[in-house]
């Protein structure tokens, strides 16, 4: 019996049904259906992964680029390091954590924040260099001490840039989660993973489907996250 | 500690170098088909890009393809590919994801490139009686090659990234040695091959940094 008409579509003594489980088409509501539950782990583990990774990389992120704005020595370091940690191909970077973290959720979400990490250190520092330097001036006059500045003048202003750096960590992270399935926790990687091997069509075409689906939603919840905060960049435009 | 020690000593023993599973074989498959894969896509991508620059048009969908490439994970790609008629074909469904996942920053960053070039400079060559043939070649592409090399670059790296992706579909390439660990429960293989990998991205990173910096000034922008 091949693995995709799995026990669900067949009673014992009958012949199998034709259904599309059957012919391993493609599209098939019948999977739909009869797998929803293993669809929404796979959703939910995959939505767990993408936001805890992007969530420690943002936290991590910020003071790192306040660090490098305000030093000029440490930002080689800094952006060196990041751009390194980049270049590293996603299933070696999850390999080589491997001896630190074992086969667990950890080593997926550990590898993502340090993809996650580069895209916002670079982005939030380019914000914050192009704040002008008369905003700088014009707030110190005013009686703002650095703290202060930071938080309510230079941060804010470096939204923009650091959004755009956001949504690109984001989407990549939920591409990326994929590759996580070589350790067994890769999200919907895990169905792509299992139907590759079971030549499971509509599997690994809705698991396929699902992630990018999962990737637009997200990138377009961030957009209007982007828009709450910043309502300065809508009036221009009005 | 012992971890990396153990790794260390898998490298060092001859027999996993030599032979179809060996390091060398998995080196040069790699090298090959990110080579291929590279020409392939610049052949595919630079020609449209370059045309669109100049004419000015398609710029949204450039940078558009650019973002969709994102969202859709290589791996999930080169899954589809492979329960296609097209995985009979060896390394073909590889070669196919890997092409189109290196098109977007190529087309992208030639785009810009082509876009960036000073109006003035266009118009002052057109006011010379430049053809748009000789606009093209002699004035716009030179101008836009410093942005168009980044894109080769981007393009190249994420190459060798993907192509890694490949051995978890059963291709071949250094990515090999980290699944054939994995399938062996070797934690020193897996190390082993991750290091190798990422040595390898970071040299082509690096060579194309030193390709950069020994450049004609033209090509780095500083003419």
């Amino acid at each position: 019996m091949p693995p995709w008409s799995g026990p669900l579509t067949q009673s014992p003594g009958s012949a199998p049904p034709d259904d599309c489980l059957a012919r391993n088409d493609w599209i098939c509501g019948e999977y739909l259906t009869t797998r929803r539950h293993i669809l929404l782990d796979a959703v939910v583990q995959h939505l767990q992964l993408t936001a805890l990774a992007v969530l420690i990389a943002l936290v991590l992120a910020v003071p790192l680029a306040v660090v490098a704005r305000r030093w000029s020595l440490a930002s080689g370091p800094v952006l060196a390091l990041t751009t390194i940690l980049y270049t590293i191909p996603s299933l070696a970077m999850f390999s080589l954590l491997l001896p630190a973290y074992g086969l667990s959720a950890s080593l997926v979400v550990a590898g993502l924040v340090l993809y996650s990490l580069t895209l916002l250190v670079r982005n939030i520092l380019a914000g914050l260099r192009a704040v002008p330097e008369d905003t700088r001036q014009a707030a110190r006059g005013m009686g703002y001490g650095p703290v202060r500045l930071l938080l309510t003048v230079e941060l804010p202003l470096a939204l923009p840039a650091a959004m755009a750096g956001l949504r690109i960590a984001m989407v990549s992270a939920v591409s990326l989660v994929t590759v996580g399935a070589i350790v067994g926790y890769g999200g919907l990687g895990n169905l792509i993973y299992a139907g590759m091997n079971t030549f499971f069509k509509a599997q690994v075409l809705t698991a396929s489907v699902l992630c990018v689906v999962i990737a637009v939603a997200a990138d377009l919840l961030l957009l209007g996250v982007q828009r709450i905060l910043t309502p300065w960049t809508r009036a221009s435009h009005a | 500690m012992k971890t990396l020690t153990d790794a260390w000593d898998w490298l060092a023993d001859a027999s996993h170098w030599s032979g179809d599973d060996g390091i060398w074989h998995r080196l040069a498959q790699h090298l090959v088909l990110t080579v291929v894969c590279l020409v392939i896509s610049c052949l595919i991508a630079l020609p449209v890009a370059l045309v669109l620059g100049h004419l000015g048009k398609g710029g949204a969908l450039a940078v558009n393809i650019s973002n969709v490439g994102r969202a859709v994970p290589t791996f999930a790609v080169l899954v589809l590919l492979l329960l296609t008629p097209l995985g009979k074909l060896g390394e073909g469904p590889t070669v196919v994801a890997l092409v189109l996942f290196a098109v977007p920053p190529l087309l992208t960053n030639a785009y810009v490139g082509m876009r960036g070039v000073d109006r003035d400079i266009v118009q002052a060559a057109r006011g010379m009686g430049m053809t748009g043939r000789q606009m093209l070649f002699q004035v716009e592409v030179p101008l836009a090659l410093p942005m168009i090399m980044n894109g080769v670059r981007i393009a190249a790296v994420q190459l060798v990234a993907t192509a890694t992706i490949a051995a978890l579909a059963g291709g071949g390439g250094l990515g090999r040695i980290i699944t054939a660990g994995f399938n062996l429960a070797s934690t020193p293989q897996v190390v082993a091959g991750a290091v190798l990998v990422a040595v390898f991205a970071l040299l082509v990173e690096g060579a194309f940094e030193l390709a950069e910096r020994f450049a004609p000034a033209l090509a780095r922008g500083r003419a």
